[in-house]
């Protein structure tokens, strides 16, 4: 059992040197009136993926949007607390800067540009590099995701793994240094789920892309993750190692589905059981 | 009937649809990525125009680089507008910002006006020949190069569109202003962007109808005509715009052509295009390529 009392900052994982992105105590507001999050802290470090789990409105997504300043986009606020890069503080900087910057979103719901082709859009991911290289990454795309080259029409008519496909590689065509993946699992099939986290993890070992993910699929985050944090009202209630939080009781019991036998059948289960909180 | 002049007036109407079309292009990337309805169109080329007859009668510069620095001075002043009167509107209603666009026509309509007078006036002689024979039919060479100009800019406004960082970053923009900002593209830019390209390609449709009819206040109404060609094609297709462009053209000219010959009611050049808009308002509203759902004015 982890110790589940909530820290300022958790330290990074066995990382002596300083993280790459470092999350502390931000507060954020909606609006001026709407609190979302209070207090999160979260690092990742250099080349790591970590895995910010959570119920539905605990924050995970504000929190991605914070750090990759979308937020300011949906009138939302970093009003406390700091978001620090590679050791420079982040928050409040313009999306569009951030991105240069070497931050990257994949947005919930791949939000790809459909009335574009699915080179078009790859080719809109390399917006901010001015290389002569995008050609050579085009083809490094492809050879993640094969079947995305065969793909000639409009993004709109893709299906939804190959949009899921397609928003990734439109990710890693800005030569990021940390991806922030927003449910990348939502509404894809099981099979298709597998696949992608695949390649999450490939991106990450092969190109050495450092990982936030957030993910309702408790399980399969926590396969690809080094390390995991556990969200609930605005506030990071748990973290740990990925494995020591899949071994975690109460993570268990709450984002992966039951434990132990009596619960394989849900016959028995007269009512449901109520989501133990830690706040 | 008179085949020959109904050839000719075919030809001046694809001639002068052209033109349209490219004003109506203008138009609608403004409006695509944007979403300001700019009433202030016709007024871009009106400017254009007198900026290019001062430079070359006043400076006395050639006309390619008097040309040119009309271009300069159109892509300032599309950004100085976008920055100054059209970026503290964001997030105003539909109708002050169509408010502002009106006011902003009405300025400079006044301005030109005051500047330069009220009457006319010719552009110094470009060309050696003034006009050309094609096919038996005596074009003016401003017309032929007109043609070639607009043909020109949609051939550029394709390419830009397909092929080029920016042109993809505007497309991104129209399509979801909250995903172009997530892939590093800054939205106020495209912004002024899209008002600066428009301010150019206006002007030089302007300056090319300037050469043949002298400037005069008399430019604006291209904005006017620019509604029938647009919500004809639908006011976010830039190719729709181009055909609009083109069949008003036609259509006007046609109507000249019918009313020469049997109505003799003397103004159906000017007045075809907006019957024509009123039907095509009432059997399609979304024109021949616009989305549906897309706000109507």
């Amino acid at each position: 059992m982890l110790d589940a009392v909530q820290r300022p900052a958790p330290a990074a994982a066995a990382q002596p040197a300083r993280p790459l992105l470092e999350v502390s105590n931000i507060e954020v507001v909606y609006s001026d009136v709407i609190l979302v999050l209070r207090g999160l802290s979260l690092s990742v470090p250099q080349g790591g993926i970590a895995a910010l789990l959570g119920a539905n409105g605990a924050g995970k997504s504000t929190t991605l949007k914070a750090i990759s300043g979308l937020l300011k986009t949906e009138e939302g606020e970093v009003t406390r607390g700091e978001v620090r890069f590679a050791g420079e503080r982040i928050d409040g900087i313009d999306p569009h800067e951030i991105v240069r910057r070497g931050i990257f979103q994949v947005m919930e719901g791949r939000r790809i540009v459909a009335d574009m082709t699915c080179l078009e859009n790859l080719r809109l991911g390399a917006f901010t590099r001015r290389d002569g290289e995008v050609r050579q990454d085009i083809d490094m795309v492809y050879s993640f995701f094969p079947r995305l080259k065969e793909r000639t029409g409009l993004a709109g008519y893709l299906s939804g793994g190959e949009q899921q496909m397609l928003a990734i590689g439109r990710a890693l065509m800005a030569r990021p240094k940390l991806i922030l993946m927003d449910e990348p699992s939502m509404g894809l099939s099981p099979l298709l789920v597998k696949e992608v986290f695949g390649i999450i993890r490939r991106i990450n070992t092969e190109l050495g892309v450092t990982i936030l993910l957030v993910e309702q699929n408790a399980r399969m985050a926590l396969s690809v993750a080094d390390y995991g944090y556990v969200m609930e009202q605005g506030k990071v209630v748990l973290d740990g190692t990925a494995e020591s939080l899949a071994a975690n009781e109460d993570v268990k019991e709450f984002y992966l589905g039951g434990h132990g036998a009596e619960r394989k059948s849900f016959r028995n289960l007269k009512s449901y059981k109520r989501r133990k909180r830690w706040l | 009937m008179d085949g020959t002049l109904l050839f000719q007036l075919t030809l001046n109407g694809l001639i002068v649809g052209a033109l349209y079309g490219v004003v109506a292009m203008s138009f609608v990337l403004i409006y695509k990525a944007s979403q300001v309805v700019n009433f202030a169109q016709g007024e871009f080329l009106l400017v254009g125009a007198w900026m290019c007859w001062w430079f070359l009668t006043e400076w006395q510069l050639p006309f390619v680089i008097g040309f040119l620095f009309t271009l300069v001075f159109m892509t300032l002043f599309g950004i100085i507008l976008q920055v100054v009167v059209l970026r503290p509107l964001i997030g105003e209603p539909v109708i002050s910002v169509i408010m502002a666009t009106i006011g902003m026509g009405i300025f400079f309509q006044a301005l030109m006006k005051w500047i330069f007078g009220v009457f006319a006036k010719p552009f110094p002689p470009v060309f050696t020949a003034e006009r050309v024979s094609v096919l038996g039919l005596e074009v003016q060479t401003a017309y032929l190069l007109s043609l070639g100009i607009s043909v020109a800019i949609m051939a550029g406004f394709g390419w830009f569109f397909r092929y080029s960082r920016h042109g993809l970053a505007m497309r991104a923009t129209a399509f979801d202003q909250q995903v172009a900002q997530s892939l590093g593209i800054s939205v106020p830019r495209v912004f002024a962007m899209s008002w600066a390209i428009s301010a150019v390609v206006s002007a030089v449709a302007g300056v090319t109808v300037g050469m043949v009819n002298g400037v005069s206040s008399a430019l604006s109404f291209y904005g006017i005509k620019v509604f029938p060609a647009v919500i004809l094609g639908g006011l976010d297709s830039i190719l729709g715009a181009v055909l609009g462009g083109l069949i008003v053209g036609v259509l006007e000219n046609l109507a000249q052509y019918v009313d020469s010959q049997w109505l003799n009611w003397g103004n159906m050049y000017q007045v075809a295009p907006f019957y024509a808009l009123l039907l095509i308002l009432l059997i399609k509203p979304y024109g021949l390529f616009g989305t549906r759902n897309i706000e109507r004015i």
